[in-house]
């Protein structure tokens, strides 16, 4: 859980009150906090005068808009064919050694969630990852555990 | 059947002065443009392959006052990663393509739908569209280029969901008529154009369509870039001509043991060692969007079209129920198929199924899914079934 203060508002002045305005604000919404609860999007809903189930219609459509909680730092591993055939599943098990997490959960300090994701555009340095915004590539399960561990000290 | 064997090219990434191509795009009559564009056989390097110049030709005819220029880059397609190398190296090529397709059709608004996970490039790319708004002010144009992002979602790379994802909605595909170029981003006229398409266009009023058509052949002009990946020693992207055989590519890219390409991604076809020699990747042949994956006899096709598939289960977007229903059913086929809880022939249904996904979904993604489904299935059906 988090408290939005006056972010909503404040984005609706950035963004406009507008249809259009929805996705910019659920993205920088997601991008602070990383994901959406359910008071935010009733408040984002409030702010452009729209139903609170357009809001979550639409959040719930997108794989990046989480409607979960997250923890403070997102791993996505890329799931599709090359990354999968480079050696994904030793990436997630290195991952899962040293998160004490499954695909899927949140760390309990809630720093870290473990997910699988879609192609992510980075076939030709496969396995890649994302953490947050930023891709990872030419993983190996060393070099992954040293970038989680880096974020660790963050 | 035309062959021009492996060709690299430099188009894309090559380095131009911006300036002097849109001064001289600029000074063009509109319909000089688009008739260059036309005159060039430029083809959508999205993957689907309409006619740039026709795009543009018909939003131009548009009498709305309003009207806009999109460029596609969410760049989803399994295997293709070109697009965020040319934002990476040459963003001022596309927003200048942007700027010359808006011009040629009188549209003065531009958006860039980029997709989530490139969120990375953002900064870099706002410094670059911060260049190239003060560069067309001082050539004393008006036009004016905003991004939009993605949020994660496969599907927003078709057209019309795209534009459901701007303006705020689930991206959900809509009816198609109207075709963009009479209605498409907030019900306006819309040329919708992918990143490569953009450049490759201003190249094209850079150099002159008849330099352009030189390159490839008939049915498919000009060069491509390539997002090449799977089992080869050299992954990475290359700028090749088109109208190169399978054969050709392979004995390049390949690491000796290929035993099969696919080709245009989950979306594409699937081409095993023995059609390597007559395939051409092009639009005559197997078109592509630039992804092409090798795969070595020690991979299981089984496992590609598994993979696959579940991708696009994942990835439809609900809204249908030839695809949505029909993605997961082709994905628990082919499970029950391995594991013997169906019998081979199984298969045979499940490739019906495919065919009605075709004819039935509503977009291009349920429409493409048979695609690389049944290419692996008719070529690989005993690795598919033991």
């Amino acid at each position: 859980m988090y408290h939005t203060g006056n972010l909503v508002k404040d984005l609706a002045e950035k963004h406009g009150r507008k249809r259009e305005s929805l996705m910019p604000i659920l993205q920088d919404i997601v991008r602070k906090y990383n994901y959406l609860t359910d008071e935010a999007m009733v408040e984002v809903a409030t702010e452009l005068d729209i139903s609170a189930a357009e809001v979550y219609g639409t959040a719930s459509f997108y794989t990046f808009l989480d409607t979960v909680p997250r923890g403070k730092n997102v791993i996505r591993v890329c799931k599709t064919i090359t990354c999968s055939m480079k050696g994904k599943i030793d990436i997630i098990n290195a991952i899962e050694d040293t998160l004490r997490i499954k695909v899927g959960e949140t760390t309990p300090d809630r720093m870290f969630t473990l997910l699988e994701t879609n192609c992510i555009g980075w076939c030709h340095k496969a396995p890649a990852i994302l953490i947050n915004d930023m891709p990872y590539t030419d993983l190996t399960p060393e070099s992954v555990v040293d970038i989680i561990k880096d974020y660790m000290r963050r | 059947m035309e062959n021009k064997g492996l060709n690299k090219v430099d188009l894309i990434f090559e380095k131009i002065d911006a300036k002097s191509t849109l001064e001289k795009a600029f000074a063009m009559p509109s319909d000089h443009i688009i008739q260059q564009v036309l005159e060039s056989g430029l083809k959508g390097r999205g993957g689907a392959g309409f006619p740039t110049g026709l795009k543009w030709k018909y939003t131009a005819a548009e009498k709305d006052p309003e009207k806009y220029i999109v460029c596609n880059a969410d760049e989803g397609e399994p295997g293709t990663f070109k697009d965020r190398e040319i934002l990476d190296k040459a963003a001022y090529k596309v927003y200048g393509g942007m700027a010359i397709a808006g011009r040629a059709m009188g549209a003065r608004k531009g958006y860039i739908y980029l997709r989530g996970e490139y969120s990375f490039l953002l900064p870099q790319l706002y410094m670059e569209l911060y260049k190239f708004h003060k560069l067309i002010s001082d050539i004393g144009y008006d036009f004016n280029i905003e991004y939009r992002m993605g949020s994660g979602a496969y599907i927003c790379g078709e057209e019309s969901a795209l534009f459901e994802s701007i303006e705020g909605f689930r991206g959900e595909p809509r009816n198609k008529p109207p075709y963009p170029t009479t209605s498409g981003l907030f019900a306006k006229p819309t040329s919708i154009n992918n990143v490569e398409t953009l450049v490759t266009a201003m190249m094209i009023i850079e150099k002159g369509a008849d330099h352009y058509v030189k390159l490839g052949t008939k049915d498919s002009r000009g060069s491509k870039v390539f997002s090449i990946s799977g089992d080869t020693p050299i992954p990475g992207i290359f700028e090749l001509e088109l109208g190169m055989t399978v054969q050709e590519f392979v004995n390049a890219f390949g690491d000796g043991d290929t035993k099969a390409v696919q080709v245009g991604g989950a979306s594409g076809f699937c081409v095993p060692r023995k059609k390597f020699a007559e395939t051409i990747i092009g639009f005559e042949g197997v078109p592509t969007g630039g992804s092409m994956k090798l795969f070595n006899s020690s991979r299981s096709m089984y496992n590609v079209l598994h993979n696959y598939l579940d991708f696009f289960a994942e990835e439809s977007c609900g809204q249908c129920t030839p695809c949505r229903v029909g993605c997961q059913q082709l994905l628990k086929g082919v499970e029950m198929v391995k594991k013997g809880d169906a019998k081979s022939a199984y298969l045979n249904e499940l490739v019906k199924l495919a065919d009605t996904m075709k004819i039935a979904s509503k977009c291009g993604l349920g429409q493409s899914v048979g695609n690389a489904f049944k290419s692996i299935v008719e070529n690989f059906r005993e690795e598919v079934i033991y």
